[in-house]
């Protein structure tokens, strides 16, 4: 693609009334544009009806993307996305369901919910806006903060650790792992489709630009390159594990960008679906439960 | 009034709880009414099991002191009920295990061993024994058997009945009545029976006594009830699934204990805000903290009324026995989809895991209620302001609406606003609802009143301590008034119940007086409290000792 070609298809009516509060420069509005056009072209391409989307935002900048865009949103409460995500597709199979959290959301307050949905294989896609920094309460550090990272409560610097969020995926069993770039919008934007399209539990770790307290635009622009076609294995473990172990969030190394594991397991929802096929009368049922009782 | 009390004690593991549930049905069968009080600790094997199971022609639904029958597996199971033993009580026990026994002493390890039958099987000798001490028909005690033990261990059961049976002598008859059998429910099972004839579609739960027995009993009959059934990774998981399923069309209900209730509660007060209906089913259990896991308690009636932050409206209903908690899961989970609250059943372990006869045709249904949906006329609004604060459901999915629900508040069409007018708009309209929801349960039987007006006292109580009261109250010929209803507190129905109320008592599972202070608050006088906080239940001769006390 041309630099002067758009991105993305246009989706002028996707973008919703709500006015954009987000600082200028940040990386959320990427994300923003790569989602919608990533939704207008799956409607378009695949036949996916606009009505069966549903957008979650748990709490931080991220959460504001659901307000902006014209889809069923979710605006839920701080690392709680993704159980309610579940909680909809196990309601509706037919709903596309798309879970925006940030990394103190979801790697701190809410990372059991990631880990148990990709251990269940909950047929949703998580977009992490990992900025590796809150931004919404003001430059604290989060999960993914490099070493000595000083933030407004780590004055002196954090002597913890990030954790890599992919290789904790990988373990979990999520079937299907990318990371992507916010200064990479067209590659963000079909990693966006190829994880929505993919048949169980999806997860995109997005290198966000927080233009206020923490911008790495350098260091990404720099460091960040696209996966080449083959470079990695992306139905083997062993494969991905290593290209994932690349770069640990922390030491200085190549990111590598783009879909590191992707395989087909059973769908977590899909067993119950059948249970309540067929809308019975359920007060025969329970009158039959009590007569058999006595 | 012709009763009958046995209790049957032993070690964790040895099957007490299902013992206890087969005598109850002996019972039943000869058309007693019965309920069962058991009584177990946090472990899985060894310690001290018992189970007392009350039997009567009269409605009964709490357990007195003496029992007529004690059938012990081990020595514990006679020196922990000394003051159960009359002269007339009747003690069958293991004479394999039990050295200091007065009764019938039953070699149970020799019999086992000539009937080549499991350990577990010494229940049925037990039963054997009961069948013939009390003078019941064998063939109704195989009867009973038949139904409650999976085929493959009939046999061995059935011959060590007969074993039992034979070892004893007759001592009293408990005659047939001419009464038909009823069910014996547990709370839990008729508090899910309740959730599903209230349209009921996925449970979710994260196992906590006294709740986990609801998830078991749903889990397993599932397919039977054509419901999902799951079990996330915990309770916070457990009420945002719940919110997803509602959110997206699907009627959930959930289950806990107060620690399980605590992680729920950013949930609750999420979903007061977003306005997504859920059925809370809290079984309360005495704490602080951890405190005693397997024993009951009132103690959590404020933690329910006033969790989450923020004001929103919610039903909170205090079924006291099967029937209640039958009608009012049902109810609750319908007007919770009417009004978009969250509505919280409380049970506790008296309830929730005791059990007695379920007698569905004495059960008064309460309307049906539907949730208002969106007529698909003009732009969806969520939020949408209506005469009565309830605004029309739409669900994702839908052709020409976009629904968005928020934690944030919001407008009408659901984005995050800040602005004074919205937020001013949106916080009344969503009080309006528990205006609403107030005016609706006016016409239930929120606050029920039993014995005579005017009859000198009046004793006060709630959930589970409902019949204890009712039973110890007619010795007194006093009158007994019980809220079922919490939250919207119910004051024109407490007023006429109250009307001519004497002398009032306040009885409860608790130790400061939890509806005593609801009453207060309400501007009512809850009178002198008779309270009792060890994690056991009143029984109903003990509670007579007590009123006694403030009576006299």
């Amino acid at each position: 693609m041309s630099p002067e070609q758009p991105a993305g298809k246009p989706a002028g009516g996707l973008i919703s009334p709500a006015q954009n509060t987000w600082c200028p420069g940040c990386g959320n509005f990427a994300i923003e544009h790569m989602m919608k056009s990533a939704i207008a072209e799956l409607s378009e391409e695949e036949g996916i009806p606009l009505h069966n989307f549903v957008l979650l935002g748990g709490i931080g900048c991220h959460g504001k993307l659901v307000d902006y865009l014209n889809v069923n949103s979710f605006y839920g409460i701080h690392g709680r996305s993704i159980p309610a995500a579940t909680g909809m597709r196990l309601a509706n199979p037919d709903l596309k369901i798309i879970c925006h959290v940030g990394d103190g959301d979801i790697y701190a307050e809410g990372l059991d919910h990631l880990i148990f949905a990709a251990k269940r294989n909950s047929d949703i896609t998580v977009i992490v806006h990992d900025n590796r920094v809150y931004g919404l309460t003001t430059g604290q550090y989060t999960p993914t903060s490099p070493f000595g990272f000083r933030g407004r409560s780590t004055p002196g610097g954090i002597t913890e650790h990030p954790i890599n969020p992919l290789e904790v995926m990988l373990a979990a069993g999520a079937t299907h792992i990318a990371r992507g770039y916010t200064k990479k919008v067209r590659h963000l934007k079909d990693l966006f489709k190829e994880a929505i399209l993919h048949r169980g539990f999806s997860f995109v770790d997005v290198l966000q630009i927080c233009a206020t307290y923490f911008n790495l635009t350098g260091y990404y622009d720099a460091h960040a390159y696209e996966l080449a076609e083959g470079e990695v294995e992306t139905g083997r473990f062993e494969s991905a594990q290593e290209k994932i172990r690349e770069w640990d969030y922390d030491q200085e190394a190549p990111i590598a960008l783009g879909t590191f594991y992707s395989v087909e397991k059973p769908i977590y929802e899909e067993k119950f679906q059948a249970l309540t096929a067929g809308k019975p009368d359920r007060r025969a049922l329970v009158r039959k439960m009590i007569e058999g009782r006595r | 009034m012709s009763e009958y009390s046995v209790l049957i004690g032993g070690r964790a593991g040895e099957g007490i709880n299902t013992a206890g549930l087969s005598i109850a049905r002996l019972f039943s069968r000869l058309g007693y009414r019965t309920c069962m009080y058991f009584d177990y600790p946090s472990l899985i094997r060894g310690g001290h099991n018992f189970a007392i199971v009350r039997a009567s022609d009269m409605r009964i639904g709490a357990h007195r002191t003496p029992v007529d029958v004690l059938l012990a597996f081990d020595q514990n199971s006679i020196e922990h009920h000394r003051q159960r033993i009359r002269d007339t009580t009747t003690v069958v026990y293991d004479a394999s295990t039990v050295v200091r026994g007065q009764g019938y002493g039953l070699p149970l390890d020799a019999i086992l061993k000539e009937e080549n039958a499991p350990p577990i099987t010494g229940n049925s000798a037990m039963l054997g024994a009961l069948a013939q001490v009390a003078g019941i028909d064998r063939d109704l005690l195989e009867a009973v058997l038949r139904e409650s033990v999976p085929a493959k261990h009939l046999e061995a059961n059935l011959r060590v009945a007969g074993r039992g049976y034979d070892a004893v002598e007759n001592v009293f008859t408990v005659e047939p009545l001419d009464a038909p059998t009823f069910p014996v429910l547990t709370g839990n099972e008729a508090a899910g029976l309740g959730l599903v004839h209230g349209g009921l579609e996925s449970y979710v739960a994260y196992p906590m006594t006294p709740s986990s027995n609801l998830l078991h009993f749903l889990a397993e009959h599932a397919e039977d009830f054509s419901i999902k059934v799951l079990h996330p990774e915990n309770e916070i998981s457990v009420i945002l699934m719940a919110l997803g399923l509602a959110y997206a069309g699907e009627k959930a209900a959930v289950g806990t204990s107060g620690g399980g209730f605590c992680l729920m509660t950013e949930g609750l007060s999420f979903a007061g805000m977003a306005e997504l209906p859920v059925t809370i089913v809290m079984g309360q259990r005495p704490g602080p903290s951890t405190g005693m896991p397997t024993y009951t308690a009132q103690s959590d009636l404020h933690f329910v009324l006033n969790a989450g932050q923020g004001e929103f409206p919610r039903l909170v209903a205090a079924p006291g026995d099967l029937e209640e908690a039958y009608t009012w899961s049902s109810t609750a989970l319908m007007l919770s989809w009417k009004y978009q609250v969250p509505s919280i059943i409380l049970t506790d372990k008296t309830l929730a895991e005791g059990a007695s006869s379920f007698d569905i045709e004495t059960v008064v249904p309460h309307p049906d209620q539907e949730p208002v949906l969106w007529d698909g006329a003009g732009e969806y609004r969520r939020y949408a302001p209506r005469e009565g604060g309830v605004s029309p459901l739409a669900f994702p999915g839908r052709e020409g609406a976009v629904v968005r629900v928020n934690s944030y508040a919001h407008d009408e069409a659901g984005f995050t606003t800040e602005a004074a007018a919205d937020v001013k708009l949106l916080q009344e309209k969503r009080l309006a609802k528990g205006e609403s929801l107030k005016a609706e349960l006016a016409t239930y039987p929120t606050v029920k009143a039993y014995g005579p007006r005017n009859s000198g006292a009046t004793i006060v109580c709630w959930g589970s301590e409902k019949w204890a009261c009712i039973e110890a109250a007619e010795k007194f010929g006093a009158r007994v008034v019980q809220p079922l209803v919490l939250a919207p507190f119910p004051v024109r129905h407490w007023k006429e119940a109250m009307i001519g109320a004497g002398k009032i008592i306040c009885v409860e599972n608790n130790a400061t007086g939890e509806l005593a202070r609801l009453l207060r608050q309400q501007g009512f006088d809850p009178g002198r409290s008779v309270l009792k906080y060890d994690g056991r239940p009143f029984a109903v001769d003990e509670l007579e000792a007590r009123l006694l006390e403030v009576l006299a």
